[in-house]
Parts: structure tokens; sequence; C-alpha cells
């Protein structure tokens, strides 16, 4: 916050009307709102999850764990990397600031690809929204794997807008357009990815964890 | 008055724009002054009101008696769903906040624009591309949709009908919704002009403030809502069908999670343009300013709380129904607030009954009438009797119609010299006001008689015993009908032809009052500094001698 203070002065005879704290609380706003977007769905679950517990339980035993805890681990480390790229840039280290966004963007590519295959191997195994193979399944096994897919699907459009959005920022720092005092266009880009990081972490146990 | 003068060697928002495009079409579409913005969204709404209006007149054509007058059963289903839908997403829900909200918030605050005035351009567009998905929904093949403007499972999900695409557009509709409050909700925060603190805003930037944050926190529910029920047409997940596992009920809970909250959207700003007309026409300041302020925000807050009153009927435990009807209630606590204060403004106040002053006497009337109904439906014992009857249907026409759609009117006409620096014909307004008051009672009134009586609500035919009822209801319509033309007439009469108005006409003291009218491009010469309370009106005298 003093950061962000700092610049509105050093901005105030700029005569366009800048206002990096605004910038920062529509933000927080909006990624509120991305919360109860997915907050509808995680209440969606705990219903189901409390009527169907042990058939939740068997159901998620198909699900491999291992496969996400390296998505988790990605997702952690695109987090760190993100949030090193803004404080190089702060720092006036343009290039390290780079390196780090482009990280960012090859980890955040790298679930995407995982999650390919997590998918594509359930296609396969006959496990998709009305295969006959999941409508010859218990009730609470359908469910499951209706929300699993939902849940993890609509994260995934999280990541890929994600993907686009942090691309667009990499290029305006490469042109000079995102700079050390100015940098709230990718703090806030780096706080949309913090939150879809968070979301994951719960999707996380909430699906892979629960055999 | 002096400040006339000063007009004269102002240039006006309209002479002077924000865009490359100097005149024409463009410099509309591309401008981001939030009073350019809010003009268009009041071109648009007033188009889609119009055209929901004249659906509703043919509706109330083929009620006109028994049997089949105009159409078929299958179209009538179509109609109420269109009719619905529109005067829902695309009339009352951005009404106030995206029109008045838009051209007035920054104006009250003392700022040059909103905090995001791209984004403002932006949730414009895409409120634009809802409505054309609303229209493309109309006539692709499959047909106009047919499941009331509720959208309930398992019909929504069986219908034949343009369903996905129609939802569609409430999913975006809902989006641009969501960023205009996240737009407000930072102006308010961060552009208030020296001196403004929080209790000396105008009680109209409270009140959008306050559903600015409804918004917010409420249509993310219906957005993933909507998702749902488009990936259950297409993939048939089973989260809302029963022989999956799912759970239909599960579906009107989450609908009415967002649902309920909306109708405070509905009526909150619309409550907020109230306490700014009565001071300026009682001449006196607001009474009770605190209390109306914080109920705005206890409204929003116990509004969430109420959703399931709208199930009663749908299979839901007894506990949770007489907590839901105890909650329920409770809601008419801060409503009741308000109407108090207002009142107790108009006390001894020296009144000055123009015409948005007895717009305003309208919606008192009608509101409560609306308002006290709903405490029928509120308690479980009437409303398992009157659910999804007529009674429910004047209910809201009482409360959106007479209340947030007669404040509409109220606002139109009492900003109507700030924003277009002329004035209508005060006369003709005054018969606009009256003729309202007679038609809307013509045409909802009975509806509340036939609905005690046991008329559904939804269907295109009735039993012989409510033909008179029904036919009296069909003859306020055509009243209605008549006097929505005359109310826009003389406003159109009034942009086109009407002499020049005062600066301030009515004599407000709130802040738009202290720039010319129309304002110049960025609102104020310089910022102004507040000094006085809100609605202080001794400030009148200095005002004049600016
Ligand atoms: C010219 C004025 C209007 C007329 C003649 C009119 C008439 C009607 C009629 C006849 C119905 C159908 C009742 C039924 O069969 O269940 C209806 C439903 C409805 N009206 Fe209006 N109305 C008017 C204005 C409005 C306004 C201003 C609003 C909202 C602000 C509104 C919102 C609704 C809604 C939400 C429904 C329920 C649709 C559904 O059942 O899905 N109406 N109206």
């Amino acid at each position: 916050m003093t950061d962000s203070n700092h610049i509105i002065e050093s901005a105030a005879d700029n005569h366009i009307h800048r206002d990096d704290i605004g910038a920062k609380m529509g933000m927080w706003l909006f990624l509120f709102t991305e919360i109860l977007l997915f907050g509808g769905l995680f209440l969606v679950y705990a219903v189901y999850r409390f009527q169907y517990p042990d058939q939740f339980h068997i159901a998620g035993m198909d699900l491999s764990t291992a496969i996400g805890t390296i998505n988790t681990i990605i997702l952690l480390t695109s987090s760190l990397t993100v949030a090193l790229s803004i404080t190089a840039l702060q720092k006036q280290n343009k290039s390290l600031s780079i390196i780090m966004l482009s990280l960012t963007i090859s980890l955040a590519i790298l679930f995407m690809i995982n999650k390919y295959f997590e998918w594509s191997g359930k296609f396969s195994a006959g496990i998709y929204p009305g295969s006959e193979d999941l409508l010859s399944r218990h009730n609470g096994e359908i469910l499951f794997f209706g929300l699993y897919f939902v849940m993890t699907g609509l994260h995934a459009l999280h990541v890929l807008v994600g993907i686009v959005l942090l691309s667009i920022i990499l290029g305006m720092v490469v042109n000079k357009k995102i700079t050390y005092d100015y940098t709230v266009k990718l703090e806030n880009s780096g706080l949309y990815w913090h939150l879809v990081d968070l979301i994951w972490i719960f999707l996380f146990p909430l699906f892979y964890l629960i055999q | 008055m002096t400040n006339s003068s000063a007009v004269l060697n102002q240039k006006s928002f309209y002479e002077e724009g924000n865009t490359k495009a100097k005149s024409g079409l463009a410099a509309w579409i591309f401008s981001t002054d939030h009073k350019r913005i809010g003009l268009m969204y009041l071109s648009a709404i007033a188009i889609f009101f119009s055209v929901a209006a004249i659906i509703g007149i043919f509706m109330r054509l083929e009620l006109i008696s028994t049997g089949k007058d105009l159409m078929d059963a299958q179209t009538y289903n179509t109609l109420f769903t269109l009719h619905g839908v529109i005067m829902i997403f695309l009339f009352i829900i951005p009404g106030i906040p995206a029109v008045f909200g838009n051209f007035f918030l920054p104006l009250q605050l003392g700022a040059r624009d909103v905090s995001f005035p791209r984004l403002n351009l932006f949730s414009f567009w895409i409120y634009i591309t809802g409505a054309i998905l609303v229209l493309l929904s109309l006539v692709l093949p499959g047909g106009p949709i047919d499941t009331g403007w509720t959208f309930y499972i398992p019909y929504s999900v069986r219908s034949g009908t343009n369903i996905s695409l129609a939802i569609f557009a409430a999913f975006v509709l809902g989006f641009s919704s969501i960023l205009t409050g996240i737009n407000f909700i930072t102006t308010v925060h961060r552009l208030r002009a020296p001196g403004m603190s929080w209790f000396k805003m105008p009680l109209f930037v409270w009140a959008t403030y306050a559903t600015a944050w409804i918004q917010i926190i409420a249509t993310p529910v219906i957005a993933i809502t909507i998702v749902l029920v488009i990936i259950e047409r297409l993939f048939g997940v089973g989260i809302f069908d029963p022989s999956l596992g799912g759970d239909p009920i599960l579906y009107q809970h989450l609908f009415w999670i967002y649902s309920h909250p909306a109708v405070y959207i509905m009526i909150l700003p619309a409550m907020g343009v109230v306490s700014e007309i009565i001071p300026t026409f009682a001449r006196r300041t607001i009474f009770g300013y605190k209390a109306i302020a914080i109920s705005s925000l206890a409204i929003a807050f116990v509004g969430y709380l109420v959703w399931a009153h709208h199930m009663f009927t749908s299979g839901m435990s007894d506990t949770a129904r007489w907590i839901f009807s105890l909650l329920t209630f409770l809601v008419a606590l801060p409503s009741g607030v308000k109407v108090f204060n207002w009142v107790a403004t108009m006390y001894k106040g020296s009144i000055d009954p123009k015409p948005p002053f007895l717009w305003v006497m309208n919606f008192i009337f009608l509101f409560s009438i609306g308002g006290l109904t709903g405490l029928v439906l509120g308690s479980l014992v009437t409303d398992v009797h009157l659910h999804d009857t007529y009674f429910v249907v004047a209910h809201f026409h009482y409360v959106m119609f007479g209340g947030t759609g007669t404040i509409f009117f109220a606002a139109l006409y009492y900003w109507f010299p700030k924003i277009f620096g002329k004035m209508y014909n005060i006369k003709t307004a005054n018969i606009g006001v009256a003729l309202f008051f007679v038609a809307f009672n013509l045409l909802y009134f009975p509806k509340f008689i036939l609905g005690y009586m046991g008329m559904p609500r939804r269907y295109y035919d009735f039993l012989p015993e409510f033909e008179s009822l029904q036919f009296v209801s069909t003859v306020g319509s055509w009243l209605m009908l008549i006097t929505l033309i005359l109310i826009i007439w003389n406003l159109m009469h009034g942009i086109l032809r009407g002499r020049k108005s005062e600066s301030n006409p009515w004599g407000g003291v709130t802040l738009e009052w202290h720039t010319s009218s129309p304002p110049p491009l960025e609102n104020f010469k310089v910022i102004p500094e507040v000094k006085h309370e809100p609605y202080d009106f001794s400030q009148l005298e200095d005002m004049k001698n600016d």
C-alpha cells in the first residue's frame, strides 16, 4: 500500500487521471466475484458430498493423486514466479522480471498439458458425462465425476485466460508500456494468477485427496 | 438565475466530447464520458421497456375474455417469458443504476468521471451484446423460449426452445452488471470531492453504493447457476437431474440466492432517488439521514437471507420455512424506516408539488400496497394459498412497476432539466401522473382479487367467473398505454422543442446542481469543496450568488 501511495504522489502532476489504489481495489472486488462464482460450485459440492459420502470416496479413488500433486506444485511455483517478476520490476530489474513472467506462463502451459493427459485418460477409460460406463455407476459417483469435470474444467478455463492475460502483460513489459514506476497492471494480473492458484488449492483436496 | 451567464460561455458535454470523432454516432458509442454512457443506456432501456410493455398489452388483450382470442397457448407462453425477461434483465435491473447512477454518481460526488471510464464503456457494450443475444434467441431455429423468466428446472433442460442462448444472454448481462458495480464502489471510495465524508454523501449515492455491493455479491451466483443449466443441457451431467442423483430444488435455491437480492438491486436505487426528490421539494433537510443511509445497507444485508420465501411450496423442512418467513418480515423493518423518514421529512416542510414530487407520491402509495401484500405472501399460511396465483403477479407489478418503474419516471422528470438543459410541459406532466395512478390501479388491482379467487399465473385461459375482473384489467392496460405514450411524448417534446430551463429550476442543493445544465465535459470547472451537509438548504442563497 505504501508503495502505491508513493506512486500516486509522483504522478500527481500527470494530467491523465491515475489512481493505483483504486485500480487495485477494483481488482480485489473482481476477485471477490470470482470466489463467489466458484462458491456456488463449492456449495453444490458440499450438498452432494453430504448426501453421498461413501460414493464420493469410491469415485475419488479413480483420480490420480500423483497428477494432482504435480499440478499443485506447478501452480504454487508459478505463483512464486509471478510474485518474483513483480518485485524484480519494482526493483528496476526488467530482464529478470521478463524471465520470471515467461516462466510463469510456461508453468501454466505445463499445467494445461498435464490436465489434457489427465482428462483424455479419463475419457478413454469411458468416464465422461453421459457415457454408458458412468451411467452404470451409482448416482453419487455420477455426480462426483460431473462436478469433477465442471469444477476443474471451469478452473482450467481460468488458467487459459491467465495464460492470455499474462502474455499480454509480458508484451507490455517488453515494450516498456509497464515500467518500474507503473506496475499496477502487472500486480493486478499477479493477483488474478494467485486467485487461480488459490482455487486450485481447494479443488485439489476436494477431489484428489478424499480417497 | 445568475449562473445562466456562466452557461453561455461554457460548452456542455453535448458540444464537447472526448472521442476522436467530433460528432455523429462514433462520438457517442466510443465515448467514455459517464454522461454520454448514461444517455446511451437510457435510449437502449427506453426501447426495451416499450417493446416489453407492448408485449404486456398484447397479453392483456388475449386475457380479455375466456377462450382463445388472439393467440394460442404456446404463443402466450413465449410472450410472458419474453415480457418477464426483458422487463427484469434489460429494464429494471440495469435501469436506475445504469442510467442515473452513471449520469449522477460522479456529479453528486463532485468527480470528473467514474474510476474506470473505459471499463464503463465496456460494460455498456456487454449490455448491448447481451441484448442482441436475447433478440437472436427469438429468431433462431428452435424458437423463442417459453419457460418463464425463472428458467426453472426441469423444464428449462427439456424445453426444445433456444434456452441455452437466452440464458447465456442473462449471463452476459450479469457480467455487465458486475463490472458496473465494481466501478461504482471504487468510485465512491476513491473519488469523493474534498470535504465529502461518508455521511455527507447524498442518499442517492448511498443507495447506489449499497446496490453495487449486491450486484457484485449476488450476480456471480446466478452466473454459475446459468452455466450449470447450460452444461446440463449440453452434456447431461446430472447436477439437477434426479434420475442421476441430482436435485432440482437445488436449482431453485441457487436461482433465488441471486434473484431475491436482485429485487433489492431493483428497489434500492429507487429509494435513493426518493430521498433526493423529497427534500428538494419539501425545502427541508432530510429527516433521519443516517437511518436512511444505513437502512440501505441493512436491506442489502438482510436481503441475502430471505431467498427461500419464493419456495414455501417447493418442498422444504418446516423449520427452514418458518425461519425464512421470519427473516422476510425483518426486511420490512428497514423499508419501514425509510418510509417513515420520508413522511417525517415532509412534515412542516414548504411543499412544492411539482411533477417529480407527485411521481414520488404515486410511488409511496403504490409501493406501500406492494410492500404490504409482500407480507401477505411472506407469511406461510397465506402464501400456501396464494403462491403462483395472480396475487403474486399483482404484488410484483406493484413493487417493480409501481415502485421502481414509477421512480424511473420520477427521476427522469426530476433530472430532466439537468440532463437536457430544457423543460417539459408541467401541466401535461401533472396529467400524466394522475392518469398513471388511475391506469395502474385499474390494470393491477383486479389481479389481487383474481389471485385471491384462485386465478393461477401464466395461464392464457381462465374460468368464466373471472371474466369481468379480467376485462377491467384489460381496459386498464389500454389506459396505461395511452398514459405511457403521453408521458414519453411529453419528454420527447421537451427534448426537441422544450423551452430552455434554468440551471437549477427546483432549487436542489446536492452537487449536481452546483454546475451548469447540461454539465460540461468534465462536470466542474473546479472540483467543489464540500462544506455543507448534503441537504442543507441554507446554501441555496450562496449558490444563486455564485
Ligand atoms: C404496460 C405495462 C404492463 C402490462 C400490461 C403487464 C402485464 C403483464 C401480464 C398480463 C403478465 C402475465 C401474467 C401471467 O399470465 O402470469 C405479466 C407478467 C410479468 N410482468 Fe408485466 N406488465 C406490465 C409492465 C411490467 C413491468 C414494468 C415489469 C417490471 C418491471 C413487469 C414484469 C413482469 C414480470 C417479471 C412478469 C412475470 C413473467 C413470468 O411469469 O415469467 N411488467 N405482466
